[in-house]
């Protein structure tokens, strides 16, 4: 046999197509509209594990009872033509209804919940309570020597306010992941 | 129609109401009351197979021989997973399936019963849907969605998961009017404005090519036939993927031959240096693509597909449409024909000179032999010897599933079955069966390696027992003959495993398989037991020995030194028809 080969070799050595690495790496929330029908968490779950894509957060729901529609946030990361592929992955789903890039349409509001348990006496139980103060965090349980926080608001807000209890006595964590909305009184 | 029914009836009279003629399956505890329903009636015929992958391969064949739906049931546990590898298969190929599934009863799932899997988790990712279904009122709507989902914008498999008491409960039967899947929106409406700025940048072309595939079988015989009348009137190249093959005749002067990792030289320069390609129903599989950052990195890139998520997927497009091939291509040719291309004949006439110098390569070249059955040689006289009949051609997986692709010249859809997302070795003969028995009276070929046919090699029983005469013609040469080809290009000759040992002698097991075994060995006297083998009426078994060193080209070698195009000893050194572009191909 005789092989074609070029003058200059390149670089790269694989035949298989490459991460598409040229393109920045984005974060997105989508949410998906779907079925609330057994194993329909377990499809997208399935989807974002087989096909490699990254998942920061997740939340799921029901939200119209009467039409068994449940509403699944999901926050991931990827290339522009990655999350463009999840999108398509996603709705084309059978139980999949609708699937809204957030982060696209730039207009939504994103929130997370959080329950924070902090374990201190003196000093450091006082300054946690200021800073939960600070943040308009709850207090929804205490004991003489804990309290339990509740926290909403954007993540990074509620990673602050997590790195900040830890050296007061942070004990526990429990966060629901993020959930969005658009903003204005268009529906989606 | 309304009607009392048990579960296990109301699944054959789903089937009945589909038109159903076949189902491929295989008894087992957790589905004797459907078997039990099926006794009682005529109307759907079961087919015994000898093991449940060959069920959804039969099934397979079926399909996509006929355009239907094919059909497979199947027991709890055991019968489920088998079913497995052919589920998988039909997806990556985008065949419609419906695959009834027994399960252990409602109570007892989630117990370890008996013969209990978790078919619907284990399934979940290989078919398009699936479902359990929990009670007898929801059985008939979702008998119909499966068939409805399996047909519909990209076709595939669906599992419908039924436990035994299901099956034995009593309910209303019904054909739904609705769907419970509204979400499911399967036809999406092409873009009028995109198919207008796709016609105008063909107008406008100077080196276009047409790149198509299996979307365009799958979107019927209808898509063939305007496929055919817009090549012809616009005058373009075209080329296909191994699941397209047949949409366009391979005879016309118009065609490439396949592209792609073992596509022709022509097919694949043409792409790398095309201004313009026109992909219909194909999806930018990487044995198209090689290097993706080489690939075609001249041209404009129109895509048609009916699924959003194959486009943009692995090559950035710059117009995308997503629509039915069919649809588009009506479209594309009335506008065509309204308004055709002009002005650039000279560009085109050069264009096809430039393709003529490749075709002089004559990349398929391989050397002769008076005293060894070259393989191609053998695919090139079946070819004569079989296409003046109603032949369809079913393949395994290896080198001869290749040469099959080159050299076997196929002139209509629907008549070259191949596993090719999967590359499943053993669905060649099962495949083999159910398109027999769509097609009674046609000559059916599995183009066969000894290594795979043994992979499936007992559905002969099937064949035997249902008299379907497929004939089952095996290239054998002693080897895998393809990951022998890979061992010896990129893992220096080591051919560890790749033996085919202890070959079972094939005609005494055609004898034993009631059918009859043809051996041959040598070129002159394979006219005469090809003749031979289509004038039996039994299956049969043809022991082709072949040269055991022959190696498929072209070939552009994968995980290696990547863009690099090897070409057969055979093919024509013209150094001038390589262009330093065509050199850097992938
Ligand atoms: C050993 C081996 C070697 C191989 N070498 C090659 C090779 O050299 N060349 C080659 O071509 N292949 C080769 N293959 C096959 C390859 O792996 C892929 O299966 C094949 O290239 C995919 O073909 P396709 O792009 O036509 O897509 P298919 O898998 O047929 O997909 C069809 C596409 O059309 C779309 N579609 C479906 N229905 C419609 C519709 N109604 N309207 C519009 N769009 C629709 C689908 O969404 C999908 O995107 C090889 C396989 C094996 C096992
Ligand atoms: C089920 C399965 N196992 C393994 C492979 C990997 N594989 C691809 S081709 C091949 C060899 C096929 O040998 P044979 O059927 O004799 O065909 P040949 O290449 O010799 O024509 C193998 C093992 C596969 N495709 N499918
Ligand atoms: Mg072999």
């Amino acid at each position: 046999m005789n092989a074609i080969t070029p003058h200059s070799s390149s670089g790269s050595t694989s035949h298989y197509p490459s991460a598409h690495v040229a393109q920045a790496i984005e974060t997105h929330t989508l949410a998906v509209i779907v079925d609330n029908e057994p194993g329909v968490l377990a499809r997208v779950i399935g989807l974002f594990s087989g096909r490699g894509y990254n998942i920061e957060s997740l939340t799921v729901s029901e939200t119209e009872h009467q039409r068994h529609l449940s509403r699944i946030t999901v926050v991931t990361r990827g290339t522009p033509m990655v999350i463009e592929q999840i999108k398509n992955q996603l709705d084309r789903m059978v139980p999949v209804h609708r699937v809204v890039d957030m982060t696209v349409s730039g207009r939504a509001i994103e929130r997370e919940l959080a329950m924070v348990k902090v374990r201190g006496k003196g000093d450091h139980r006082v300054e946690a309570l200021r800073l939960a103060d600070a943040f308009r965090a709850r207090v929804i349980d205490a004991t003489v020597e804990s309290f339990v926080f509740e926290i909403t608001g954007a993540a990074d807000k509620i990673d602050q306010f997590v790195s900040l209890m830890l050296p007061l006595g942070l004990v526990e964590v429990s966060r629901t992941g993020i959930v969005a909305i658009a903003r204005g009184p268009e529906g989606m | 129609m309304t009607k009392e029914m048990t579960g296990a009836e109301m699944i054959i009279q789903a089937l009945i109401d589909q038109g159903v003629e076949h189902i491929f399956g295989y008894p087992g505890g957790a589905v004797l009351p459907i078997y039990d329903a099926l006794f009682h009636q005529e109307q759907v015929r079961h087919v015994l197979v000898r093991h449940e992958q060959g069920a959804v391969h039969a099934a397979e064949g079926y399909a996509r021989s006929t355009g239907k739906v094919g059909c497979v049931l199947v027991t709890s546990g055991p019968g489920a997973t088998n079913a497995v590898t052919g589920l998988a298969d039909a997806l990556m190929d985008s065949i419609p399936i419906v695959c009834i599934t027994g399960q252990v009863p409602t109570h007892l799932i989630g117990n370890d019963a008996f013969q209990e899997c978790d078919t619907v988790g284990i399934t979940r990712p290989c078919t398009k849907y699936n479902t359990l279904v929990k009670s007898i009122e929801e059985l008939p709507r979702v008998l119909h969605e499966a068939f409805h989902i399996a047909s519909t914008g990209r076709p595939g498999p669906v599992v419908i998961d039924v436990p035994k008491d299901v099956q034995f409960a009593t309910g209303t039967y019904s054909r739904p009017k609705a769907f419970a899947h509204r979400g499911y929106a399967p036809k999406p409406k092409a873009d009028p404005r995109r198919v207008e700025e796709a016609v105008a940048l063909m107008r406008n072309a100077r080196r276009p090519v047409f790149y198509t595939g299996g979307g365009v079988i799958n979107s019927g015989r209808k898509a063939t036939e305007l496929l055919r009348q817009l090549v012809r009137t616009t005058g373009f190249p075209i080329t296909s993927t191994l699941m397209g093959l047949g949409a366009y005749p391979a005879s016309d002067p118009q065609w490439l031959g396949m592209l792609g990792m073992h596509g022709t030289y022509e097919a694949n320069l043409t792409m790398h240096e095309c201004d313009l390609m026109i992909c219909i129903g194909a999806r930018f599989d990487d044995r198209i693509t090689g290097r993706l950052d080489a690939f075609s990195p001249g041209s404009r890139k129109i895509h048609v597909d009916i699924d959003p998520s194959s486009i943009n997927k692995n090559v950035k497009v710059d117009v995308p449409i997503i629509g039915d091939c069919t649809e588009v291509l009506e479209e594309m040719l009335r506008l065509w024909t309204a308004q055709p291309g002009d002005g650039h004949a000279a560009a085109h006439k050069a264009w096809w000179k430039k393709i003529d110098q490749w075709r002089a390569r004559k990349s398929l070249a391989y050397k002769p032999s008076n005293e060894v059955i070259k393989p191609q040689y053998a695919i090139q006289r079946l070819y004569e010897l079989t296409k003046d009949r109603d032949t369809y051609i079913t393949t395994e997986v290896g080198q001869h599933q290749m040469w099959a692709a080159q050299f076997y010249g196929f002139e209509e859809p629907n008549r070259w079955m191949t596993s090719g997302g999967l590359g499943t070795m053993g669905y060649g003969l099962p495949a083999a069966v159910g398109v027999q028995l769509a097609h009674p009276d046609a000559l059916v070929v599995d183009i066969a390696g000894e290594a795979s046919v043994l992979m499936t090699m007992q559905e002969m029983s099937t064949a035997a027992q249902y008299r379907l005469p497929i004939k089952i013609f095996i290239l054998n040469n002693h080897y895998m003959g393809m990951v022998r080809q890979w061992q010896e290009l990129l893992h220096g000759g080591r051919y560890s495993q790749s033996y085919s040992e202890a070959l079972p002698d094939f005609v005494k097991l055609a004898e034993a398989y009631h059918g009859v075994g043809i051996r041959c060995e040598k070129p002159g006297d394979l006219d005469a037991a090809i003749k031979e083998m289509i004038a039996v009426d039994k299956p049969v078994l043809f022991d082709c020995v072949v040269d055991p060193s022959e190696n498929c080209f072209p070939m552009i070698p994968s995980g290696r030194a990547h863009n690099e195009m090897l070409l057969g000893d055979a093919a024509e050194n013209l150094d001038e028809a390589i262009t330093e572009e065509g050199k850097m191909l992938v």
